[in-house]
């Protein structure tokens, strides 16, 4: 191999080594992570959202042809979620958008992540896994709610 | 090693024109499914005029045809032409028909039955959704008609070997071999999938399936797939485009190195499409992110080995300086007309390689998995060099194998350029709107596109849009191409020869290293076994310690399970 194939081929790998030490940062020093696998967790078939402590909630997610159980969820901002997602029936996907929040929700298996809401505001999650004939309607919301609004509305859900 | 020619028998010769014409066929209507994809998301249609059904009936019949139908096709093709040109003998014609007629069948049943909308399931057909069986049946009979015409090369790669000792292996030959020991192994994964599980679960034979188990096989397939895609562009970019540019190939050995690469790395990293899949642990994940790393590699390479090759034909065209060899490339020559089917597709996978890096770069797979970033990303790569260097091997070829001259060589020349400006217009509409939240597989003119519904999200409007744009772009290349294609298929032949004599632009190389330990393929098909193994058991372990239950079959038209 003449000198400038082998510095090309150097410095390729160099650049791919580069990059994987950022995954590695990202996954240890940030703590930013993929979901693994969970079997410490019973099966659910229904939605339920519980307060696990102060600012922290344990959300129970079903997915279905086409909706997501529960399909409006409402918190207080700094809310803390460990989030379960699964599927009754065929294969969907649920990401919340402007959230590092992307999950498979497949029959069979449940899915894992926590998140935390620090703004205000909507998140949209669509279905984002072909899921049957109406797979474009299956969308649900975050509503993130301010301190103050929530006391007049009369607390979380 | 000059420019020589082969003759191919007669029989073989009708073989190899019906492979690329048919597909050809199947590759227009695929295509056509595509443009009405763009329209649909942008809710300019609600219904396909002329095959009728919906978005996802569109989607898996374009998914099926660009994607299966066609590559497998070209991929055979391109291997029953250069393995007996390169070792200088001929086909066994009957197991070769034979191969072609199991995959035409195969094709033909698989496209009747999504056509009537028996299988809306999309190309990666995930249980529970089911489909008619004779959808699994014809894609079965499609790979295993695949696996035959590479079981015809065997005995004439052995042939050789033992006639030419110490002779290295044509590149071009260790080049198809390579893309069909990766399909080959691959394969296998789906093939226990179809058969041991979903044909027999959609026949009712069995009543569940289990779905990530299912998944999981799948993607031990879909990723190699990937390279069974790529490599035969990597077949041509080798050895044609340093001949055709009017340069030699940089370095012999790289190529070798490259093939031997994708031989280990291409299998064990398929769950980096399951990073956001329950049921598999994220070390071994992780572990198949690192094997992504090590397959990115060899394409970084060739990067730098075809780019090199330019720069000596430039330079031998007249170039000087230090970037003015570039414009001494054959860009525009229409003699030269498969240039550029070659070079729009390489700069076109600096993108598409970019965009692979980021997909699987682990947590970087969050913001971007099953997002419209996704068909963004593999348009740039399997629509992009794989399908450029495709029609040009394919118009290539036929004019070849059915002893014609190529008719209309202006619109060959020009119809990649429309495409490709099409499709970085298209990929960037998906990409982005991708990156700002818009679900791939997603009819959005009929929700989040359409102003009177309740899920209307104006930010995405302008990336469906320009996403229609590009596409029509692109519609508008393939049936510029389609015309020299046709055009020299219906034309009056050159000579009235029995059989064809065929010639290849096969390159030099101007660094030829012995490279003895890159000749044979035993010691790393060795090697991928053991890394497969490795890196696959954990993974199935885990998919079945933590999954509970089976899935009985659904249609996609109800939320009711089939039984
Ligand atoms: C005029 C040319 C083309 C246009 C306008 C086009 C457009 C599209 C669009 C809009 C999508 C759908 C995105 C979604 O809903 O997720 C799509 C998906 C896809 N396209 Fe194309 N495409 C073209 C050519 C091709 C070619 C030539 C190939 C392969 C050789 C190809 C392979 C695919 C695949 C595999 C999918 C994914 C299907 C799925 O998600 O199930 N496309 N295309
Ligand atoms: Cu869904
Ligand atoms: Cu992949």
């Amino acid at each position: 191999m003449d000198k400038s194939e082998k510095t090309a081929l150097s410095l390729s790998g160099i650049l791919l080594v580069v990059f994987f030490g950022a995954i590695m940062y990202a996954s240890i020093a940030k703590n930013i992570d993929v979901p693994t696998c969970i079997t410490d967790m019973d099966p659910f078939v229904s939605d339920t959202l519980f307060e696990t402590g102060s600012d922290s909630y344990e959300l129970h997610m079903v997915a279905r042809m086409w909706a997501f159980q529960p399909s409006t969820v409402r918190l207080p901002v700094g809310s803390t979620v460990d989030l379960y997602v699964t599927s009754q029936d065929i294969i969907h996907g649920f990401k919340i958008d402007r959230k590092n929040v992307n999950l498979m929700a497949v029959p069979g298996a449940i899915n894992y992540v926590r998140v935390t809401f620090d703004e205000p505001g909507e998140y949209l999650y669509a279905c984002h896994e072909f899921c049957g004939a109406a797979h474009h309607t299956m969308a649900g919301r975050f509503i993130i709610e301010d301190r103050n609004d929530l006391t007049d509305a009369g607390g979380p859900l | 090693m000059e420019n020589y020619s082969f003759r191919f028998s007669k029989s073989s010769k009708y073989l190899n024109a019906t492979l690329l014409i048919i597909p050809m066929v199947l590759l227009f209507i695929g295509v056509y499914g595509g443009f009405m994809q763009t329209l649909f998301r942008a809710g300019i249609v609600q219904s396909d005029p002329f095959v009728g059904g919906d978005y996802y009936k569109g989607l898996t019949f374009h998914g099926v045809l660009n994607a299966i139908v066609f590559t497998t096709f070209f991929a055979v093709a391109l291997g029953n032409a250069l393995i007996p040109y390169s070792l200088q003998k001929q086909l066994n014609s009957k197991i070769a028909w034979a191969s072609g007629i199991l995959m035409l069948v195969g094709s033909v049943v698989a496209a009747v039955v999504i056509f009537i909308g028996e299988a809306t399931v999309l190309y990666t057909f995930y249980p529970p959704l089911k489909a008619h069986p004779l959808f699994y049946i014809g894609l079965t009979l499609l790979v295993v008609g695949s696996w035959l015409a590479f079981y015809n090369w065997i005995p004439m790669y052995l042939e050789w070997r033992r006639e030419n000792e110490g002779i290295k292996t044509p590149l071009a030959v260790v080049g198809m071999f390579t893309t069909f020991i990766i399909w080959f192994i691959a394969s296998l994964a789906v093939a226990v999938e179809i058969l041991a599980m979903l044909l027999p679960w959609s026949l009712g034979l069995v009543d569940e399936v289990n779905v990530m188990l299912a998944r999981t096989l799948f993607w031990f397939f879909g990723h190699p797939l990937v390279y069974f895609w790529l490599l035969p562009a990597y077949v041509m970019y080798y050895s044609f485009m340093p001949k055709i540019a009017g340069g030699k190939l940089y370095s012999d050995m790289a190529g070798r190195l490259v093939f031997m690469m994708f031989i280990l790395f291409s299998i064990p990293v398929g769950t980096h499409h399951q990073y956001m899949d329950p049921a598999i642990g994220a070390q071994w994940k992780l572990l198949h992110g690192v094997f992504t790393f090590a397959v990115a590699l060899p394409s970084l390479i060739t990067a730098f080995t075809l780019a090199a090759s330019l720069e000596y034909a430039g330079r031998k065209n007249g170039g000087t300086g230090l970037f003015g060899w570039m414009w001494k490339l054959p860009y525009f020559d229409k003699e030269k007309w498969f240039f550029p089917y070659l070079i729009l597709g390489l700069i076109i996978f600096i993108f598409g390689g970019i965009g692979g890096i980021i997909n699987a770069s682990y947590q970087m797979n969050i913001v971007i998995h099953n997002t419209a970033w996704v068909p963004g990303h593999f348009h740039l790569t399997v629509a992009g060099p794989v399908l450029l260097a495709f029609l040009g091997g394919s118009l290539y070829l036929i004019g070849q194998f059915m002893n014609k001259e190529i008719r209309f060589k202006g619109w060959a020349m020009i119809s990649p350029y429309i495409y490709t400006i099409g499709l970085f217009i298209m990929s960037y509409g998906l990409k982005i709107g991708g990156l700002k939240g818009m679900p791939r597989r997603t009819n959005t003119g009929a929700s989040y596109a359409n102003p009177d519904s309740i899920l209307y999200q104006p930010d995405w409007i302008t990336y469906i849009d320009l996403s229609v744009i590009g596409g029509s772009i692109m519609f508008i290349g393939i049936i510029m191409y389609l015309v020299p294609f046709f055009g020299t298929v219906f034309a009056k032949s050159v000579s009235d020869e029995e059989g064809a004599v065929v010639t290849f632009p096969i390159s030099e190389p101007l660094h030829d290293e012995p490279a003895t330990w890159l000749r044979n393929f035993k010691p790393y098909v060795i090697i991928a076994i053991i890394l497969i193994i490795l890196s696959y058991t954990p993974v199935i372990l885990d998919v079945l310690e933590a999954t509970y239950g089976g899935s009985l079959p659904y249609s996609p038209n109800s939320p009711i399970p089939l039984r």
